[in-house]
C-alpha cells in the first residue's frame, strides 16, 4: 500500500469509504435536479436557441450578415474559434499531461474538464464551418477523390493543418473521455433501479465487467492515450497560431506565436475549468472531492501560464521595435494607443495584471477570489484574440483602407449562442454523467483520503 | 457453462491477501472483479501484461507511412501546385510543410486504432451484456472467481472452506 507524506494535504476530505464515493458521485445522476439547475438550464437553452437562430440566419443569408468589411475580413468568427479552442486545451492537459506526471489531484477534475474540452472544441469547430458560407460543402476540406481534375486540398497551408489538428484533437479527446467513462457508467448501471435508466446505462457502459485483465488494459490504454494526447495538446494550438504566424500581416507574422498561444490556451482553459468547477462542486455537493487545494493547484497553473503570456506580450512589443520594421512597429503602437486601445488594455489588465494576485496564498485559496479572477481571465483571453486579429487588420498598408469593425446582432447572437450551447451541454453532462472519475478516485482514497491519512499518521 | 464459486470482499487489501492464500493452497483463480484497478494484482494472479501499446505503435507507424505517401502523391506526383513559390517538386524539399499533418494523422490512427482494439479485446461494445457476478463489484466490493472445472482435484466443499479462511463477506455459487 502506497503511503503519502502526512504534511501533504488530503485530496478527499471527510470520512469517505469506497461506497460513500459511489453514493456522492451518483447522487446527481440518480436524484432529481434542483430548482437552480432548471433555472440555469432554461436560460442556457434560450440563449442557445437564439444562437442557433443566428446561425441559421447566417447560413440562409450568407456571411454578409456579419460586420465584416473589406479591411477587417476576419473578426469575431475567428476570435471565437481561437477562444473556444484555447478553452478546450485544459481538459486534455489535465487528463493527459498530469497523468504522465502522476498528479493525483487531476482525478477529481479530469472528467468534467474533459467534458468541457469536448464541448468547447465543438463550439470552436462551428465557426470555420459557418464561415465557409456554404456549410454543405464543408467536406471539401478533406482530401477526397473528386471530379475537379483531381484537385487536392493544399497540404502546405496551415488552414488545412488546422482541419487535421482540430479533428484529431476532438476525436481523440472524445475517445479518451469515453474510455474513462465506461467503468463509471457500469457503476451507475449496476445501481440503477428504473428499467429505462438501467437499459440506457447498460448500453453506455458497453457491458463493462471490471475483471483483472480488463483493468490492466484500461490502465495501459489510459497511459498510452495520455502519451499520445500530450504532444497533441501542444500541436493543436501551435497549429492554430500558425494560421496567423505564417501570414505576412504585421502583428501576425511572429515566431513567438506557437509557445505563446499554447501558454494562453492552457491559461484560458484552466480559468474556464475553475469557473465551472467552483459552481459544480457547490451545486452537486462535491466539496469533499473538489477541495480548496484543487483550486489552489489550478490557480498556480493559471499564474504561471499567465506570466508566460505576459512575457510573450512584452517580447512581442520589444521585437516589434527591435526588428526595425516600421509596419511591425506601427501595428503594436496602434494596438496600445490606437482606436482599439481599450481592447488592448482590457487584455493586459485581465491577463497579465490581475492573475498576479494569485502569488498571494490567501487569494489563491479564496474561492470567491478564484471565481472572480477566472472570469477576468476568460474575458481577457477573448480580448487577446480580438486584439491580435482585428487590430492587425483594421489599419493595413493603405491608409485609405483603414476602418473599424462593428459587430452586428448576428455576430453577437452567434457568440452568445455558443456560450448557451456550451452550458446546455455541460449542464446535461452534470445531470446524466458521473462528473467525477469514480474508479480513479477510489484508487487514491487509501493514499490521499483524509481519514486514511490520519489513520496512517497515528500508526 | 461450468459452475463457479465466488468470494466477495469489502476491501482490496483483504482480497489480495485472500488471493495469495487461495493460490498457495493450489486452488486456481479464474478471475477477479474489482471496481477500480488494483496495482500489483497481476503479479499475484500471474497475468501477462497487455500488448496494446505495441498495437498502438504499429497503428502509428502505418499512419505515418500512409500520410507521407499520400501527401507526396497528392502534392508532388498527381497535381503539383506552386503556392507562393514554396518548393513543391520533391518530398525532401516539401517535408517541413508535411510534418504537422503527418504528426496529426499518426496520433489519430494510433489513438483510434488502440481504442478500437481495446474495446474489441475486452469485448466491451454497445449491446454486450455485463458478466460481473455481483452488482457491487462495480461499487465497493471485490470478487474472486473460482471455476470448478479448473480445479478437478479439489471438491467444492474444500474450496469453500479455504475461501472461508480468507475473511470474505459472502461466498456464493453461480
Amino acid at each position: 500500500m502506497q503511503k503519502e507524506s502526512a504534511i501533504r494535504e488530503p485530496l478527499i476530505l471527510g470520512d469517505k469509504t469506497y461506497h460513500q464515493i459511489t453514493e456522492d458521485v451518483c447522487a446527481p445522476v440518480e436524484g432529481k435536479a434542483n430548482k437552480y439547475w432548471y433555472i440555469v438550464f432554461s436560460i442556457a437553452v434560450i440563449v442557445a436557441l437564439w444562437g442557433v437562430g443566428c446561425i441559421l440566419y447566417t447560413i440562409g443569408r450568407g456571411i454578409g450578415t456579419w460586420g465584416l468589411n473589406t479591411t477587417v475580413d476576419w473578426a469575431w468568427d475567428i476570435t471565437n474559434f481561437v477562444w473556444w479552442v484555447g478553452i478546450g486545451h485544459a481538459g486534455t492537459l489535465i487528463s493527459a499531461v498530469l497523468l504522465l506526471f502522476r498528479q493525483k489531484w487531476r482525478m477529481a477534475i479530469n472528467r468534467s474538464a474533459e467534458a468541457m474540452t469536448i464541448f468547447a472544441v465543438m463550439m470552436a469547430a462551428l465557426f470555420p464551418g459557418i464561415h465557409m458560407g456554404r456549410i454543405w460543402m464543408a467536406y471539401w476540406v478533406f482530401p477526397l477523390p473528386n471530379q475537379f481534375g483531381s484537385l487536392w486540398v493544399n497540404f502546405n497551408s496551415p488552414l488545412l493543418w488546422d482541419v487535421f489538428a482540430i479533428s484529431t484533437y476532438f476525436s481523440v479527446s472524445l475517445v479518451f473521455w469515453y474510455i474513462g467513462l465506461i467503468p463509471d457508467f457500469a457503476t451507475i448501471r449496476d445501481r440503477a433501479v428504473k428499467p429505462v435508466s438501467k437499459m440506457a446505462y447498460s448500453v453506455l457502459s458497453f457491458g463493462w465487467t471490471g475483471n483483472a485483465k480488463a483493468w490492466i488494459r484500461f490502465e495501459e490504454v489510459s497511459l498510452v492515450l495520455a502519451g499520445l494526447a500530450t504532444p497533441l495538446v501542444f500541436s493543436v494550438h501551435s497549429i492554430v497560431s500558425m494560421d496567423f504566424a505564417t501570414s505576412v500581416i504585421p502583428g501576425w507574422h511572429t515566431t513567438i506565436f506557437p509557445p505563446y498561444f499554447v501558454a494562453g490556451a492552457i491559461f484560458s482553459g484552466f480559468a474556464m475549468v475553475q469557473t465551472l468547477l467552483l459552481i459544480t462542486r457547490k451545486v452537486l455537493n462535491l466539496e469533499s472531492y473538489i477541495t480548496v487545494k484543487h483550486g489552489e493547484y489550478m490557480n498556480i497553473v493559471i499564474v504561471i501560464t499567465g506570466s508566460i503570456v505576459g512575457v510573450a506580450y512584452l517580447s512581442e512589443l520589444f521585437i516589434s521595435w527591435y526588428s526595425g520594421v516600421e509596419y511591425e512597429g506601427y501595428a503594436f503602437l496602434n494596438r496600445a494607443t490606437g482606436p482599439y486601445w481599450w481592447a488592448y488594455w482590457s487584455m493586459m489588465t485581465c491577463n497579465v495584471i490581475t492573475p498576479q494576485l494569485f502569488w498571494f496564498k490567501k487569494v489563491r485559496r479564496s474561492l470567491m477570489a478564484s471565481f472572480i479572477l477566472s472570469i477576468f481571465v476568460n474575458i481577457g483571453m477573448w480580448f487577446e484574440r480580438f486584439v491580435i486579429i482585428v487590430t492587425s487588420l483594421h489599419r493595413d498598408f493603405l491608409p485609405s483602407n483603414w476602418g473599424m469593425f462593428h459587430p452586428t446582432f448576428v455576430d453577437i447572437g452567434i457568440f452568445l449562442g455558443t456560450i448557451g450551447i456550451f452550458f446546455t451541454l455541460f449542464l446535461l453532462f452534470s445531470r446524466f454523467f458521473p462528473v467525477l472519475a469514480l474508479n480513479e478516485l477510489k484508487s487514491i482514497l487509501k493514499s490521499s483520503g483524509d481519514n486514511y491519512k490520519k489513520q496512517h499518521h497515528n500508526e | 457453462m461450468s459452475k463457479a464459486i465466488y468470494a466477495l470482499y469489502d476491501d482490496d487489501e483483504i482480497m489480495v491477501d485472500g488471493a495469495k492464500t487461495i493460490l498457495s493452497k493450489n486452488v486456481r483463480i479464474k478471475d477477479v472483479y474489482s471496481p477500480f484497478p488494483i496495482h500489483g494484482l497481476e503479479i499475484v494472479l500471474g497475468i501477462k501484461w497487455t500488448r496494446l501499446a505495441i498495437n498502438a505503435f504499429l497503428y502509428g507507424i502505418t499512419a505515418l507511412t500512409l500520410a507521407l505517401l499520400g501527401m507526396s502523391y497528392f502534392m508532388i506526383q498527381d497535381w503539383p501546385m506552386n503556392i507562393g513559390g514554396k518548393p513543391s517538386f520533391d518530398l525532401y524539399q516539401n517535408l517541413p510543410a508535411f510534418i504537422p499533418i503527418t504528426f496529426e494523422f499518426t496520433v489519430l490512427c494510433a489513438a483510434h486504432g488502440m481504442a478500437i482494439t481495446y474495446l474489441i479485446r475486452n469485448w466491451t461494445l454497445p449491446g454486450v451484456k455485463a458478466r460481473n457476478p455481483h452488482p457491487r463489484t462495480t461499487d465497493d466490493h471485490f470478487a474472486i472467481e473460482i471455476d470448478l472445472s479448473e480445479n478437478q482435484g479439489v471438491s467444492a466443499e474444500d474450496i469453500k472452506t479455504i475461501l472461508q479462511e480468507t475473511k470474505p463477506v459472502e461466498i456464493f455459487e453461480k
